[in-house]
């Protein structure tokens, strides 16, 4: 039998706390009816003796200490899963909001997931074409790979989303075995619209799973909601063998989210109030991506961020940088430009690319081409500033060879249309085309052999 | 009988139990019907507090805590090289095999394979007088190393019964030893030692001779000692994974520890991956063989990530015990500061900087400090060598956990965004790194490769030293304008850097160089600026210098010349020298 618990001890923000409880575990699911009617769901987060602290995911409005009735469920909060999520929109537990039917399946899955054997692990080698130029040469987005956009408020995060999400070809997906797994969590109504209307003009609609956590709903949810996207994805990717592309945003809320709680339960707060396991709970989250040695499918992880204030180095940029597999950089200055995608081509990486690219996976000169490019926008870089000094005219020669170039590979190589879809070959090529702009002796990177195959056409 | 307590409160990693007043400090316990395995911290009248190394969900207040008897310790003994572990020793092909994929909490205490038969000789009779430390027996672990059977410290006695050499597991009795006392002390093939108690030595040694990694930047201008203590911060996308990941590739010692410690689980199976298929230039047998790796990846708990380093450290001392010189490689220090951090707040510890707890110093220092070259029980000499990776938030080294690591390491490669940026790997900054074992193995360089290399060296840091100050000028007023010799000095600096700093990981011949090698590379550079600079000193403008065709063969020097045929850069040299002596001849006319 199921006891139910009928008085609060305390409410405090999302929390309730409860005294004499017996028999309640750590992380169990809670269930909380408010004036006999209204059903909210909650998770304890806290036992001393027979004092229970959990939190609320609805929020607490309208409950006072005596008109609910608490029952432990004895469970930790699960969702249910099928094929059937696929084109459904769910909250951040993983009920249903778009009006269908609850998903009734057998099985049930922890959202909180559990950590990935290492050993079990496959090392992901297998490139994806996203179709756009600054991704595919330079940071190389890779199957199974977890690469953030790092961006700022008002800049093109969501465009190039969802340009990655429909001009993605991904190795061994066809139509049958590929799915889109959306989370947001403290996102504008528009930002929801703008992506799952751009999921519709796509056709893509059925394989897409959406869990929506908007801005003015609960945070409690909030931090739910990428582990229900996540769980989902596991689910697809490796009971389903699918190739899942999970897109994840905005990381930031999440991560306020995080500090709210952390502050409302009287946490010892660490850099700018963020709680001290940020890290070990942002890694909790992206590790999930990857691929199984024994499974098909493939988890790949795109989170968007924005960074306050265009901070590189706020602790969630950061400590995100320091667990997702390198990171796209997106830039105000080529925002600026009216450059798009507006991608930082310097701070930006893909550390799994070495292994994914070159001769068998792209084209063999691909690497050379990526360091020479990397090196001479870099040395662009250092001329820019010294050309602000003493005036472009001034410069050597070959200076103002390199400004050239600096601005032809912005121009032709990194900004393209929102459609367009390059594919490897022609982002090579325009790679060699403005390296033509420097004189031949300037291509450290490259080896003479490359030089002589691909600079010469 | 064993002790029981009962759980009280539960609040993440950290469990509180009562009826505690038995249990001992850092004893390891296991926690609830699950047998969730933890470590007490805190004793207070009868209630404790545990960390526990495991998810603690669907743990309930009630339950019961058990203890071990012992601290947090592990079993030493063959099986642990070419393995992967846990934080606290659980082989992770082991859980894989009792749960596939994901990782499971309540698996319980599993540890190196009891069953698995070794081939053993011993190498003691009936009689002799055994000391702690002393050999019995040994074990060809793998092809590369073999494994010696220590007396473990604080134990001695006279041999009363040697089983014959042959097979053996494990936990099976191969000696027996009478201690002074009279009782019997079986010797098995493995001893029990815990964590965190560092194993005692004879003595300490001075350090005296490098480690040698086949990296220019380290060996050359940062080099690292055998026993000496390395500290190797850098933002994200530094490369620090990377430069460890060469450290423990291409390191002369004989036995590699690496610790992932709360990094990716991808690095971690990219080594798996890749070791058993590199092969260790001296032994010519797979760097597996000689590997031990740690794996507690970001999103496993959190508390098994505090031990990890010290797992580490303690399986690297057991092998120096043999006579092995031992390098750990630990990537990141930070996240193990971190879990201290996440434990002290859960423990509402009051925070000292940033949240740290105040005894981070001390821990940090505990830890480096068990590296170190010693004379070893039995006699031998040998070295732990820490290689601290540093992951500093925001690449600010000024926050603690990077400010309290250079207190107590006396190498520090810094990794710097800037060169990372350019693509400039390994990005070791050249300017703010240090090392203090240049002077300490200055000796070893003389003698050992050549009398000039740190007179060379020492040339060349004060090129990029002054390099460094030029460029504040060519930034604002441009190069050209800089008198000839000075733009040589950009020259050959940028050279350095080109030719030699710079070192590509991926490339075969360029991945490791001897130290021959790297000598000789750095001589040719010196021979091209003081040809150069004679030529400067003539008049000749700097941009017919670099129209020398040899020129072009410097900067290309680390691909075109093989390791195993040195003779070309004397060549290359004497080439050099010539060529240059044409131009001036060319120019005198």
């Amino acid at each position: 039998m199921i006891k139910e618990y009928l008085k609060l001890d305390k409410i405090q923000g999302p929390l309730i706390m409860l005294d004499g409880v017996s028999d309640v575990s750590y992380g169990e699911f809670v269930k909380i009816v408010v004036d006999g009617h209204d059903v909210r769901s909650g998770k304890v987060i806290k036992i001393d003796g027979s004092y229970v602290v959990a939190q609320v995911f609805e929020g607490t409005t309208g409950i006072s200490t005596e008109n609910v009735a608490v029952q432990f469920t004895g469970k930790p909060l699960e969702i249910s899963l099928s094929l059937d999520i696929l084109g459904r929109t769910f909250n951040g537990v993983g009920k249903p909001i778009d009006g269908g039917l609850n998903i009734s399946s057998s099985y049930r899955e922890n959202i909180n997931g559990r950590p990935i054997n290492p050993v079990a692990r496959q090392y992901p080698r297998n490139f994806i074409q996203t179709g756009i130029s600054a991704i595919d040469a330079l940071m190389t987005l890779i199957r199974g790979q977890k690469l953030p956009i790092f961006s700022g408020n008002g800049m093109a995060h969501n465009e190039i989303a969802v340009q990655i999400v429909n001009q993605a070809k991904i190795e061994g997906a066809t139509a049958d075995n590929f799915a889109i797994v959306f989370g947001a969590m403290g996102v504008r109504h528009d930002d929801a619209n703008y992506f799952k209307k751009s999921f519709e003009e796509s056709g893509a609609l059925d394989h897409v799973v959406m869990y929506l956590n908007l801005a003015d709903d609960p945070i409690v949810e909030r931090i739910s909601t990428p582990r229900t996207a996540l769980t989902a994805a596991e689910y697809l990717a490796f009971e389903k063998n699918m190739h899942v592309l999970v897109v994840i945003t905005d990381m930031t809320s999440y991560a306020e989210a995080l500090r709210e709680m952390s502050s409302i339960r009287g946490e010892v707060p660490s850099r700018k109030g963020y709680p001290g396991y940020l890290y070990s709970d942002l890694s909790t989250l992206y590790e999930r991506a990857g691929m199984l040695k024994n499974r098909e499918g493939s988890i790949t992880l795109i989170p968007i961020l924005t960074m306050p204030n265009d901070d590189i180095t706020h602790p969630i940029p950061d400590l995100t940088g320091f667990i997702t597999e390198g990171q796209i950089v997106l830039s105000r200055e080529l925002n600026q430009k009216q450059i798009y995608p507006p991608i930082a081509i310097l701070p930006s990486l893909s550390r799994l690319m070495k292994d994914g690219i070159g001769a068998g996976y792209t084209r063999e000169d691909h690497v050379d081409l990526t360091n020479q490019l990397f090196a001479a926008y870099s040395h662009v870089q250092d001329i820019r500033s010294l050309a602000q000094i003493i005036g472009e005219d001034d410069l050597s020669e070959l200076d103002q060879k390199y400004l050239n170039f600096g601005r032809k590979f912005e121009e032709i190589f990194i900004s393209q249309g929102n459609n367009e879809n390059r594919s490897i070959i022609e982002t090579l090529t325009i790679g060699w085309e403005v390296l033509r702009l420097l004189p031949k002796d300037e291509l450290d990177r490259i080896p003479p052999e490359m030089i002589a195959k691909y600079w010469e056409v | 009988m064993k002790n029981k307590g009962i759980v009280t409160l539960v609040n993440g990693p950290v469990v509180m139990g009562s009826e505690m007043g038995a249990f001992k400090l850092n004893e390891m316990v296991t926690v609830g019907e699950q047998k969730l395995i933890g470590e007490v911290v805190i004793l207070e009248q009868d209630t404790a507090t545990i960390q526990v190394y495991e998810e603690t969900e669907g743990l309930q207040a009630h339950e019961e805590i058990v203890s071990t008897g012992a601290p947090l310790s592990l079993t030493l003994g063959p099986g642990m090289l070419g393995n992967m572990f846990d934080g606290i020793q659980r082989p992770l092909k082991k859980i894989e095999s009792i749960s596939p994929n994901f990782i499971p909490e309540g698996i319980g205490l599993l540890t190196i394979d009891p069953e698995k038969l070794w081939d053993v000789t011993l190498t003691v009779k009936v009689g002799d007088v055994l000391a702690a430390g002393t050999v019995y027996g040994t074990i060809q672990e793998t092809n590369s190393i073999l494994h010696k059977l220590l007396v473990p410290p604080n134990i001695s006695g006279t041999v009363s019964v040697v089983k014959p050499s042959a097979q053996y597991r494990l936990e099976d009795t191969v000696v027996e030893l009478k201690l002074p006392s009279g009782e019997i002390h079986n010797l098995t093939l493995m001893q029990k030692w815990p964590v965190r108690k560092g194993r005692p030595t004879q003595e300490r040694i001075p350090i005296y001779k490098p480690l040698i990694t086949g990296q220019r930047v380290i060996d050359t201008f940062f080099p690292v000692a055998k026993g000496g203590t390395v500290g190797l911060p850098g933002g994200f996308g530094t490369g620090k994974t990377v430069t460890q990941h060469q450290l423990a590739k291409w390191s002369d010692a004989d036995i590699i520890v690496y610790i992932g410690c709360g990094e990716r689980g991808n690095e971690m199976t990219n080594v798996l991956e890749e070791f058993p298929s590199l092969i260790d230039p001296r032994t010519n047998r797979p760097l597996m063989e000689r590997t031990i790796l740690i794996a507690n990846t970001s999103n496993m708990p959190v508390a098994a990530r505090e031990a990890s380093i010290y797992t580490g450290i303690t399986m690297a001392e057991y092998f120096r015990d043999m006579g092995y010189d031992v390098a750990i490689m630990a990537d990141s220090t930070s996240r193990w500061a971190e879990a201290l951090r996440e434990i002290a707040g859960r423990l509402e510890e009051m925070p000292a900087e940033e949240g740290y707890p105040a005894y981070l110093p001390s821990r940090l220092a505990q830890f480096y400090e068990r590296a170190g070259c010693v004379k070893t029980l039995n006699g031998d000499e040998a070295s732990v060598t820490i290689i601290g990776a540093v992951s500093p938030p925001g690449g600010d080294f000024s926050e603690p956990v990077t400010e309290n690591t250079k207190r107590f390491v006396s190498a520090f490669l810094a990794l710097d965004k800037k060169l990372a940026y350019a693509r400039h790997y390994p990005a070791i900054n050249y300017l703010t790194s240090y090392s203090s074992y240049v002077t300490t193995l200055k000796d070893w360089y003389a003698k050992n490769v050549s009398p000039e290399m740190m007179y060379i060296r020492g040339k060349m840091v004060k090129l990029l030293q002054e390099e460094e100050k030029l460029n504040e000028i060519v930034q604002l007023i441009g190069e050209d304008v800089l008198p000839n010799d000075q733009q040589l000095v950009l020259e050959t600096a940028r050279t350095i850097k080109k030719g030699f700093l710079q070192q590509n990981a991926l490339h075969k011949e360029d991945t490791y160089v001897t130290l021959q090698k790297q000598y000789k590379m750095l001589k040719v550079i010196d021979v091209f600026y003081e040809s150069a600079l004679a030529c400067v000193k003539m008049g000749i403008p700097i941009s017919t210098i670099r129209k020398v065709p040899v020129y072009q063969e410097i900067i290309k020097m680390k691909y075109d010349i093989p390791n195993s045929n040195l003779e070309l850069l004397d060549k290359l040299m004497a080439n050099i020298q010539v060529s240059y002596n044409e131009l001036k001849a060319k120019y005198q006319e």
